[in-house]
């Protein structure tokens, strides 16, 4: 067969197969199935529940595990509902003698509280491997090997499942397990200082580890942990000392979800690690999904849980709620999906667009794509853009539970000072920044106006956040007009001169004012933003020195106190505005007691007033505490607040239920699918254009047909003389 | 010829020790045993007795090169260094710092590495062979003057836009195949197409360019004469006498490559979303996951070695006057 023979040949087959939607990237045997479709950037490190905390694991985590609460999908604020349990929790206080208090006891009288779950009945876990059990009930695979492994690569390779109901007993295991010295819980050491007997669990478990050959199973039920007892099978009390009300967002968490006693000590088998069969690879829990495939460098999928307890679609929630049509599946059974296939995407363009394709169902924008996907107003108001709009895409937007800020450290004698001669001078200093840097300029320019600005530490959603006048920093703001206006610069300078630095030189000595920023940014992309940051300082006269480092460096310089200003940001744990003010309190000093207070900020009414709000359930009383420590911060600025990040997402058209959420992360099941619209679609989005293939042939052709007509002439012409060549 | 190899095999070790040093030093120059701690555990409330526990587990509470405090040979083997490196050279990784078996990873990831790898080095050996041998046999004619622009222009081009602009063109104006994704099977064609035909086109311009030179310096000697003396076609100079004898140069930088087609490519992964081992190390960087790190750097080490006596025994198929000595 001739060259231009198989080539024709070839052109056909292709044009052939480029009948419709070629370019899917998934398989035709998942068309018209009632499947979500997302993409992930990083790859979650752990899956297992003592030991994942971030955002890229909480997204798988969330919607297989069962923690005892979880937030209602649709109020805002955000509500704790049971999950597991038959109803959230009231704590029982007790003194330090055990003898029960009132519940409005005074917090410190309290000595513990102790929290009574319990489960609903007839909760199944996923089928799994470890449940699996022969005739006279003893596990299958309790006697596997290395050698009995042999053909079993992932957890849907062994032949046999079970499953067994929830019981009080895995919530205690996993209790348990959070002190375990392998496992390395982040939240080991802040609990071990709550829940009774932990701590001592923590050094007996890791004496029992020292006795071990490494790797081997450590039996927990062994070992008692004084403030976790177990009352029925259905029932177990959790004893926290003192008054602690943040417990109750804590068993919201994937750290207070079961885990089974027979997958511990399934996965702890010889030869299982090995074949990276682990908690941590495959998880085992009670909620609506489970993992079926994990290749976190490729896609992993979630499929529905056969053994789901029935949980029903919210009927309720906030006043726009039932016009956007996010109640309109109310009281269905939950999940409304069967399967998600998460697949990696590491660069934001194919992601970007594979969504306009119809191949994702939601998608970020990132900043690429902004452009394209949205239209700011003279006003500011945000828009989808046309394009958008005429594929049917919706936008959603939140402000997220998120506050960045560039601080101060107090220690630092020139922008610091807690107390002494230079406090009141120094924090004149600050308030002159916070008024100088234009954080609605930054917004606009860097986040193409994805933020708001940040008139204390607490974002919207969060107690005590106030709107309006109230809500201002009247130290930045003045109110005019019916909305906050940045004081002008000259108040700024003013307030410099007073604190000792008229035009930015120190009043006796004349010597220009330069102050010291430790950033970890410092490529390419964050070069803007420094110079724009120097540009700020220079209006009030003063020199910025940015002092780039890697992120190492920079922590350890923020451990020793040996930073003027840096930057840094805090995403929300949980919904209470303990969870950032803990953030400037005094404990929480980074120099003198490791905590997460960068600034070392520490003011005796500060830190007074945080210890009484901290124990207090919402009411009017803890907003006026509220009130006044956000008064106290504005005008020591021990940060210069920053701004509070928008999050917006773009859903297709045939995606439901979507609503912005930054606490509740298990929304996966609340999520439904028009198939037959995103199948519509997609054929109407995918057709593909064949004429560029003709093109390139004949374009081809036309460039070696020549040669080859000249290859010809040549071999059949005369000798001729051989040519120059450079 | 076995001896030479073996001698060449001995001598890797003190150039694996050395690398493997290098890499020990670099990487905790930058980073501390604290620091790794740190990022496994996470920057939020992470506490001094978490970091030392997961320092003492994972052996990295020892000191970096030499334990005064041991005693014999302890000195040198209760360090970090030699408890880390020291297995590697029995072909024992180990464990990632997040507890994922090394081996077992990079086993999974040099499939979907070599299904682009390796596609894109065969056809695009093949087509700038024969492109520049098409220059060559085209010398000194405005076709030739062309492809030496078109080569000039190509490799003047950033690799990145290639990719960008293909996935622009083909994937999403005219929606031929899919603009990332992988797959395993049959299924797999449709997503190694478009990074294949990228790879091979990015490459065109700096090997055919390099290649055309070698070809017309062997065009213009005695024995191609003589073969054109005795009525051979052009072709089968070209092909038989010309490419053989231009072989040397080619396979000197080619042969060293082919080993080294396992490790991925990390642009082009990253953009198709091949889950490959192209971003295996740098993710590994990313997370001050050492174990990966000098796993990583080792085996691409003993690759290039590999490569380099590949490339010494590959001489001798194509010149049989070379012997190992």
């Amino acid at each position: 067969m001739s060259v231009f023979r198989l080539a024709f040949l070839s052109l056909c087959i292709l044009l052939a197969a480029c009948s419709s939607e070629q370019n899917d990237p998934y398989p035709a045997s998942e068309r018209g199935k009632n499947i979500l479709y997302s993409a992930f950037t990083d790859r979650p490190k752990h899956l297992d529940p003592v030991q994942s905390y971030t955002e890229d694991e909480i997204t798988f985590t969330a919607q297989i595990y069962e923690p005892p609460l979880q937030y209602h999908y649709l109020k805002r604020p955000y509500a704790l509902i049971p999950s597991t349990v038959e109803q959230v929790p009231e704590p029982l206080y007790l003194d330090a003698r055990g003898k029960a208090l009132p519940a409005d006891a005074a917090a410190e009288n309290i000595a513990y509280s102790v929290y009574e779950i319990r489960l609903r009945p007839g909760i199944r876990y996923q089928p799994h491997p470890a449940f699996a059990v022969d005739d006279s009930g003893q596990p299958i695979y309790s006697g596997t090997d290395p050698g009995s492994l042999r053909g079993i690569e992932t957890i849907a390779d062994f032949a046999h499942t079970g499953t067994r109901e929830l019981l009080a007993d895995d919530y205690i295991y996993e209790i348990k397990r959070l002190a375990h010295p392998r496992l390395h819980s982040p939240i080991f050491g802040m609990m071990a200082e709550r829940i009774v007997g932990l701590k001592e669990l923590g050094e007996a478990l890791q004496r029992e580890a020292k006795t071990l050959p490494a790797g081997d199973w450590i039996d927990l039920d062994r070992f008692a942990l004084e403030g976790v007892t177990r009352v029925d099978p259905y029932t177990f009390r959790i004893k926290v000392r003192g008054k602690y009300p943040q417990f109750l967002y804590w068993l919201a968490m994937p750290f207070f979800a079961p885990v089974p006693r027979e997958a511990d000590r399934f996965y702890a088998l010889p030869g299982m690690a090995e074949k990276n069969l682990t908690l941590d690879w495959y998880p085992v829990g009670t909620g609506p999904f489970m993992l079926t495939e994990n290749n976190p460098n490729r896609r992993m999928v979630l499929e529905r849980n056969p053994n789901f307890h029935g949980e029903t679609y919210p009927c309720s929630g906030e006043p726009e709620d039932r016009a956007a049509g996010l109640l309109d599946d109310c009281g269905k059974a939950l999940p409304l999906i069967d399967k998600a296939i998460y697949s990696r995407e590491k660069e934001s363009i194919p992601y970007w667009n594979k969504f306009l394709q119809g191949y994702y169902d939601a998608s970020g924008i990132s900043s690429d794509s902004f452009d394209q996907a949205v239209r700011v107003n003279v006003g500011g108001d945000v828009m989808l853009s046309d394009e958008m709009r005429g594929k049917g895409i919706r936008l959603l937007t939140s402000v997220r539970a998120s506050t960045y800020y560039m601080g101060f450290n107090m220690l630092d004698t020139v922008v610091g000072g807690n107390d002494g001669k230079n406090a009141e001078r120094n924090s004149k200093l600050r308030q002159a920044l916070s008024i100088a840097i234009d954080q609605e300029e930054f917004i606009s320019i860097f986040m193409n106006g994805r933020g708001i600005a940040a008139m204390s530490p607490l974002p919207p959603g969060i107690f005590g956040f106030l709107e309006g006048e109230a809500g201002i920093n009247p130290v930045v703001y003045a109110w005019v007009d019916g909305r906050a206006q940045r004081r002008p610069i000259e108040l700024a300078k003013k307030l410099l001169a007073e604190a000792g630095w008229p035009d930015g030189r120190d009043a006796k000595s004349g010597e220009p004012l330069v102050l010291n920023l430790d950033t970890t940014s410092g490529g390419m992309g964050d070069k803007s933003r420094l110079d724009w940051l120097t540009r700020q300082f220079a209006r009030l006269d003063i020199q910025l020195v940015v002092r780039s480092t890697d992120f190492n460096r920079f922590q350890e310089k923020l451990r020793k106190g040996a930073v003027q200003l840096y930057y840094l940001g805090w995403n929300a744990d949980y919904p209470d505005p303990e969870n950032f003010f803990f953030l400037l309190a005094g404990s929480e000093g980074k120099v003198a007691h490791g905590g997460e207070n960068a600034s070392n900020y520490d003011s005796p009414a500060f830190n007074s007033l945080f210890a009484e709000m901290k124990n207090m359930e919402n009411s009017p009383r803890r907003l006026s505490i509220i009130t006044r420590m956000n008064r106290i911060l504005q005008d020591d600025a021990p940060w210069i607040f920053g701004f509070h990040p928008k999050s917006y997402t773009l859903g297709q058209s045939w995606l439901h239920n979507r609503k912005p959420t930054d606490v509740g992360n298990n929304i996966l099941k609340y999520q439904r699918i028009d198939v037959a619209e995103r199948e519509k679609r997609r054929r109407e989005w995918n057709d593909p254009v064949l004429w560029p293939l003709a093109v390139g042939a004949l374009l081809l052709v036309s460039v070696f047909l020549p040669a080859v007509i000249s290859y010809r002439r040549r071999e059949r012409g005369t000798a001729r003389s051989q040519g120059k060549v450079d | 010829m076995l001896a030479y190899l073996l001698r060449r095999l001995i001598y890797a070790i003190p150039i694996l020790i050395g690398v493997n040093l290098i890499t020990f030093a670099l990487f905790f120059v930058v980073n501390t045993p604290d620091d790794m701690a740190r990022m496994q555990l996470g920057v939020k409330r992470v506490t001094p007795e978490a970091i030392a526990k997961w320092k003492a587990e994972r052996g990295y509470d020892k000191p970096l090169l030499i334990n005064a405090q041991a005693e014999g040979a302890g000195v040198l083997t209760d360090t970090i260094l030699f408890t880390k490196s020291a297995r590697m050279f029995v072909g024992d990784f180990g464990r990632a710092e997040d507890g994922r078996d090394i081996a077992r990873e990079i086993t999974s990831r040099m499939g979907p590495s070599l299904a682009i790898a390796l596609p894109t080095f065969i056809l695009g050996l093949f087509v700038t062979i024969s492109f520049a041998l098409l220059l060559a046999f085209f010398r000194a004619t405005p076709l030739d003057f062309w492809g030496v622009v078109l080569c000039v222009a190509m490799m003047s081009v950033s690799g990145l836009f290639y990719i960008i602009g293909g996935q622009y063109l083909i994937s999403k104006l005219w929606r031929l195949v899919p603009i990332s994704g992988f797959s395993g099977g049959l299924d797999a064609w449709k997503f190694l197409l478009l990074p294949v035909l990228i790879g091979v086109i990015s490459g065109i311009g700096t090997s055919a360019r390099w290649y055309r030179t070698i070809f017309l310096e062997e065009i213009g000697k005695d024995y191609v004469r003589t073969a054109r003396a005795k009525g051979l076609s052009e072709l089968t100079v070209l092909f038989r006498h010309v490419l053989r004898n231009a072989m040397i140069p080619i396979l000197t930088g080619v042969v060293v490559v082919i080993p080294l087609l396992f490790m991925g490519s990390l642009l082009t992964e990253s953009f198709f979303g091949i889950p490959g081992l192209g971003s295996y190390t740098i993710d590994a960087i990313n997370a001050q996951d050492f174990a990966v790190v000098r796993a990583m750097v080792f085996i691409g080490s003993v690759l290039y070695i590999v490569g380099l006596i590949l490339t010494d025994i590959s001489y001798t198929f194509v010149d049989p006057r070379i012997r190992f000595e």
